[in-house]
């Protein structure tokens, strides 16, 4: 695998030279107008939910459509505050994501640690034999985890739904191989130096592992946030609920109105939609990094 | 790409271990630093995940009472589903929405082809447009497309009436509701696609499609002729894991399909039947049942997707 990416970021300097050099032989007006024509359609539905969630309910049920509300109905997003506890469900969310992230991140890079650099007995079984749970779907272990967190009496806790998360076979994997290719001389100086096993691990190697743990917590970020079928198996109270089973409740209530919908739905994915766009360059390169080591 | 990949450098590992000291020679200079590493995540991985696959498999021959005591009940689950018609058809409607997924794969290569022309401008502008989708959360862009889908007033049908299409029953009509989540299913995963499809292509030297533009190979040729051979890792990667997340359909159909919707019956996922066997009707047998059943479909997909590379791969 490094062999490859080497070879790789020397191509694509050499094509970075080269596109110094010279101008692009061929047009690009074809690819601009597929590629604009492609967006919209991908970015369309956010903005008609924007465009929703400004309306009034006459505007959203009028046919034929109107594109534009005659005056923009900013209270709908007031609303959603009095119809569903919004609130409450963001701080559930944030502190899963928080914890799960944080959890998954120090658990696999000691675990994944380990497995790349340390000796002990049948780490090679060991490690195989935990990524078998790669080849296993969710629905395989969530009767028995449910009935676990159930005795434990962590249903509508966060804990509940956080627990189950924090240990991650991929995870592990991931942080593995990122510390699998790191050069040995490293720690072999610091253990020269007197360092212990865990300075080494915690003073040397962690701190170089920078570009994986951001990986790792990209990937987690997204999954905690929006996933729903954990959180929805193992929270009944609205308001002890993520965002992610709170926004799935709303369908179906006619008590809701479409507008106020459309921005709570917006508000929900809103936060991470704009962080990861923000950090697009860091979160693009780390989707690639998961996918090319997994 | 991830098992057999992983099986095979695991080994590697140790190996690495043994070259570096001489096992016998050199004391373990770790000691009971690495139990200390990896107890945490293995206990946990154990308490849940190992069992309860293990246990699960076990409730599938159980039939569970109203307080909770299992009984064991042989077959009976397994012939349940078989009987049933709604196993076999929720299957069904999850091979048809993973085939649509799949068909989100040459759309990503083409997009990602275009995206990584030499000397394109605004391509990180366009970037985020395609990525958007992948990032935002499933429940909340399964309510938006329920509201584009919705067959009185919905913008889709409105839009397509200026071509006098008639009106469509979107996500009320059977077979019909399953293309739409299929559309939602393809646009949320496109811009995953295309990122993954990108790290390839960036690997591929330029000096091959110039060659290639001296001999006059068009575009369309350059992309059959040399993106596509070389990305055949990338692609393939990209076909595990639409398989995985196809088989695993459940938030899109959770919610575009509600209780109210007169094809609820014919038109569920393997999962959102799995959660509602399990956890609606309390059916905790059937619902492992179920789960087993998936683990093996996903597990012999996967198996043959192997099997089929390594034998394109030696020919």
């Amino acid at each position: 695998m490094s062999t490859t990416t080497d070879v790789a970021t020397m191509r694509r300097s050499r094509r970075r030279r080269k596109r110094r050099a010279g101008a692009p032989s061929t047009s690009n007006v074809g690819a601009h107008i597929i590629l604009s024509i492609g967006g919209f359609i991908m970015v369309f539905p956010f903005l008609w939910q924007v465009v929703m969630s400004l309306s009034s309910t006459a505007e959203v049920t009028s046919v034929p459509p109107t594109f534009w509300p005659e005056e923009l109905h900013f209270e709908n997003y007031v609303e959603v505050f009095r119809q569903v506890p919004f609130l409450d469900q963001l701080w559930v969310s944030i502190r899963v994501t928080v914890a799960t992230v944080v959890g998954q991140v120090v658990l696999c890079s000691l675990a994944g640690y380990a497995f790349a650099r340390m000796r002990f007995a049948a780490s090679a079984t060991i490690f195989a034999v935990m990524l078998s749970i790669l080849m296993i779907p969710n629905q395989a272990y969530l009767i028995p985890q449910y009935q676990i967190v159930q005795k434990l009496g962590w249903l509508d806790t966060v804990p509940g739904i956080v627990v189950p998360m924090i240990f991650s076979a991929f995870g592990t994997f991931l942080m593995r191989q990122f510390f699998v290719n790191l050069p040995t001389e490293l720690e072999e100086a610091a253990r020269l130096d007197g360092a212990n096993s865990f300075q080494i691990f915690w003073r040397v190697m962690l701190p170089l592992a920078r570009p994986s743990i951001s990986a790792l917590a990209i990937v987690t970020t997204l999954a905690a946030w929006n996933n729903l079928l954990w959180p929805l198996v193992v929270t009944s109270r609205e308001e002890h609920r993520t965002l992610s089973v709170g926004i799935a409740s709303l369908n179906g209530q006619y008590v809701i109105d479409y507008p106020v919908m459309m921005a709570a739905s917006l508000m929900a994915m809103a936060p991470i939609l704009i962080l990861f766009i923000i950090m697009q360059r860091r979160v693009i390169e780390g989707l690639a990094h998961t996918g090319l080591k997994g | 790409m991830t098992q057999a990949e992983t099986v095979a450098s695991a080994p590697g590992g140790t190996a690495d271990g043994a070259a570096r000291g001489g096992r016998r020679r050199v004391p373990n200079p770790d000691g009971i630093w690495p139990w200390l590493f990896v107890l945490p995540t293995l206990l946990g991985l154990a308490v849940f995940y190992f069992w309860p696959v293990i246990q699960t498999a076990y409730y599938s021959f159980t039939k569970w009472g109203v307080f909770g005591g299992a009984e064991f009940v042989g077959l009976d689950n397994w012939i349940g589903l078989a009987e049933s018609g709604q196993v076999p058809r929720a299957l069904l409607n999850t091979l048809l929405y993973t085939g649509m997924l799949l068909l989100g794969i040459p759309i990503s290569i083409y997009i990602a082809s275009l995206l990584n022309r030499p000397g394109l401008r605004f391509s990180a502008f366009y970037r985020v447009l395609y990525f958007a989708p992948f990032v935002s959360m499933p429940a909340a862009i399964a309510l938006v497309w329920g509201m584009i889908f919705n067959s009185q007033y919905g913008i889709l049908n409105q839009f397509l009436g200026i071509f006098s299409v008639p009106r469509i029953y979107w996500t009320s009509t059977e077979w019909v509701a399953l293309i739409a989540i299929g559309i939602v299913g393809i646009w949320s995963s496109l811009g995953f696609n295309i990122i993954i499809l990108g790290a390839g292509l960036r690997s591929i030297p330029s000096e091959m499609y110039e060659a290639a533009r001296i001999d006059g190979a068009s575009n369309w040729r350059q992309l059959i002729s040399i993106t596509v051979p070389l990305l055949s890792p990338s692609i393939f990667f990209l076909t595990v894991l639409s398989v995985i997340r196809g088989m695993e359909l459940f938030d899109l159909i959770f919610i575009m399909i509600g209780d109210s919707n007169p094809i609820k019956g014919d038109t569920q996922s393997m999962v959102s039947l799995f959660y509602r066997e399990a956890f609606i009707s309390n059916n905790k047998g059937t619902g492992a049942a179920i789960a087993i059943l998936l683990m093996l479909i996903i597990g012999a997909l996967t198996v043959v997707q192997f099997w089929v590379q390594r034998r394109r791969a030696r020919s």
